[in-house]
């Protein structure tokens, strides 16, 4: 308790209250009423309508809403597979290859996502490998954007795990591939879990690399939102961002229901 | 007797050889996917379009207007974003903890959700909010470099919030309790207890947060001001508007060399503290 006195609370909290509305509360509450709005040239918007929300569920913006959706599912999958690997492997590794790996797998933090998706299209549109106009190319950007995030979960939920489960596993005989399977990647599941859905809220809303690599017949959602607000229908894109927000959030509650059922079955920490 | 050898031999033999092994996959995907185009960006920015190695494009992007227009702006949106996330990351972090009022839990659960969206949101709606159509009316302000800062302290707040949260709840409550018995005051108890203890939090919470709005492009590019671009959007407009990639790889060169020298030293202050608190990851 930093104020002893009530009275001298309120006025604190009517700081809060005011910061708060126009910092947090406005942005989003004028989102969800734009997208529902068929004109907004007052203080309020205009009349109501579900037209955005329908046409961002139909023809362009479905498969966009589709391209999202895959591509999330793929580079989130693979970043975690990979963030998971190398937590493990770095673990058991060396102390200054472990410290220099760390390094290089928190850089993608550090770079702009604009210039990792230039890096991309520079590699790959000459030889050896020509992936620029593929989709492949859009999945290695989120591919890349997202291991940092992933690994750092799985990596500092490791450092917090008690080891003498392997151990004890490993001095009764187990082989180190069925501790792997049945001891350490039960206890890493939860931070698996919390990396995979890290990983597909930020595939889901990037943008940066994307608009910089994406082949015309492999746009995501965030990018059509982009081009939608671009020609100037703030009103179709609002609702395009509210779909793409509503599927995100469906897609953690999927995978936070996944990764709980299996929990309970599997060894817990 | 030889079966039990064998299996008491075999993990300790596979942990011995295997660690360097082991790593190698991760890394392999790493080195394809980020440094070897990162090698290639810096290559392809001293080669011209016929292929000869030159030093012509970084000599006439660095002459151009345009490109310290660019820094400037991006320096000075990330510092004001920066200074506006950690007064505002501070109060929030200090209301929420020493001041809670019914309900602060769910505010404090609402900013962190923040966090989970996409940052060109907060653009979109600014353009419903701020734009010369719109609540407040404001005419020209959507597309100054003022409205991109609000939008960045917006999107950026929990970065500093989260840590200097986390710090704060470290703080034995008692400690204030005893300061405000000796006769401290709320401003001087804040002052002389609780901003120092949560100041190495804070400080790493705005260290990541320069960083990302060093970095940030959605915000900028959604907000669409003409006057208003950043390294980034010159990245952006150079390498797929254009389609000038060696100008494209000068700038991302530029952008690359300031921002890794900004992690390293943010990793070189913060790690060694171990202020866990400003973590990638809650």
């Amino acid at each position: 308790m930093l104020i002893w006195s009530r009275s001298a609370r309120w006025p604190i909290w009517a700081l809060f209250a005011a910061v708060f509305l126009v910092i947090v509360a406005a942005p989003l509450a004028v989102l969800v009423a734009a997208a529902l709005a068929t004109e907004w040239n007052d203080v309020l918007p205009g009349g109501f309508t579900v037209a955005h929300l329908g046409s961002a569920l139909t023809g362009e913006n479905q498969a966009s809403l589709l391209v999202s959706l895959q591509t999330a599912a793929v580079a989130g999958l693979a970043a975690v597979a990979v963030g998971t690997w190398a937590a493990l492997a770095l673990a058991a590794a060396p102390r200054w290859l472990r410290k220099g790996a760390d390094g290089l797998l928190h850089l993608p933090v550090a770079i702009p996502s604009v210039v990792v998706g230039l890096g991309l299209l520079v590699a790959y549109s000459r030889p050896p490998l020509l992936l620029n106009g593929t989709r492949w190319i859009v999945l290695i950007a989120h591919l890349v954007l997202v291991l940092s995030f992933s690994y750092a979960t799985v990596s500092s939920a490791l450092t917090r795990i008690d080891d003498s489960y392997a151990q004890v596993a490993a001095s009764l005989g187990a082989r180190p591939a069925l501790v792997l399977w049945r001891v350490r990647l039960p206890m890493l599941l939860p931070a698996m879990s919390a990396a995979a859905a890290l990983a597909v809220a930020l595939s889901m809303g990037e943008v940066g690399a994307t608009i910089m690599v994406y082949p015309p017949d492999w746009r995501t959602l965030p990018v059509t939102v982009f081009t939608l607000t671009d020609r100037g229908r703030t009103f179709d894109a609002a609702a395009a961002t509210l779909i793409l927000l509503g599927a995100t959030l469906v897609a953690l509650l999927i995978l936070g229901r996944v990764s709980r059922g299996r929990t309970t079955t599997g060894v817990s920490p | 007797m030889t079966t039990a050898a064998l299996a008491v031999e075999r993990p300790a033999r596979a942990t011995r050889v295997s660690p360097l092994l082991w790593a190698l996959p991760p890394l392999v995907v790493l080195a394809g996917f980020l440094i070897y185009p990162l090698v290639l960006v810096g290559v392809q920015s001293v080669t011209n379009e016929d292929g000869v190695r030159t030093l012509e494009t970084w000599r006439s992007v660095l002459a151009a207007g345009e490109f310290h227009r660019a820094i400037g702006n991006t320096v000075l949106i990330a510092g004001a974003a920066t200074a506006g996330c950690i007064v505002l990351g501070t109060f929030f972090a200090v209301v929420l903890a020493l001041v809670p009022f019914p309900g602060s839990g769910a505010a404090a659960r609402a900013i962190d959700t923040v966090l989970a969206f996409p940052s060109f949101l907060i653009a979109l709606s600014f353009t419903f909010l701020y734009g010369a159509a719109g609540v407040l009316q404001l005419g020209d302000f959507l597309y100054s470099r003022w409205c991109v800062i609000l939008a960045e302290i917006t999107f950026y707040t929990p970065f500093v919030m989260r840590p200097a949260l986390a710090a704060l709840t470290h703080l034995p409550a008692e400690r204030l309790a005893v300061a405000a018995s000796l006769g401290a005051r709320p401003g001087q108890v804040l002052r002389r207890v609780v901003l120092p203890e949560i100041a190495p939090a804070v400080a790493a919470g705005g260290a990541l947060t320069l960083l990302l709005t060093l970095n940030e492009f959605g915000i900028v590019l959604f907000i669409g001001a003409k006057d208003v671009i950043t390294l980034p959007m010159l990245v952006h407009s150079k390498g797929v508007v254009t389609f000038d990639y060696p100008s494209a790889c000068v700038v991302a060169v530029v952008e690359v060399a300031l921002s890794v020298l900004l992690y390293l030293l943010y990793r070189r202050i913060f790690r060694r503290k171990g202020a866990r608190g400003a973590d990638l990851v809650p």
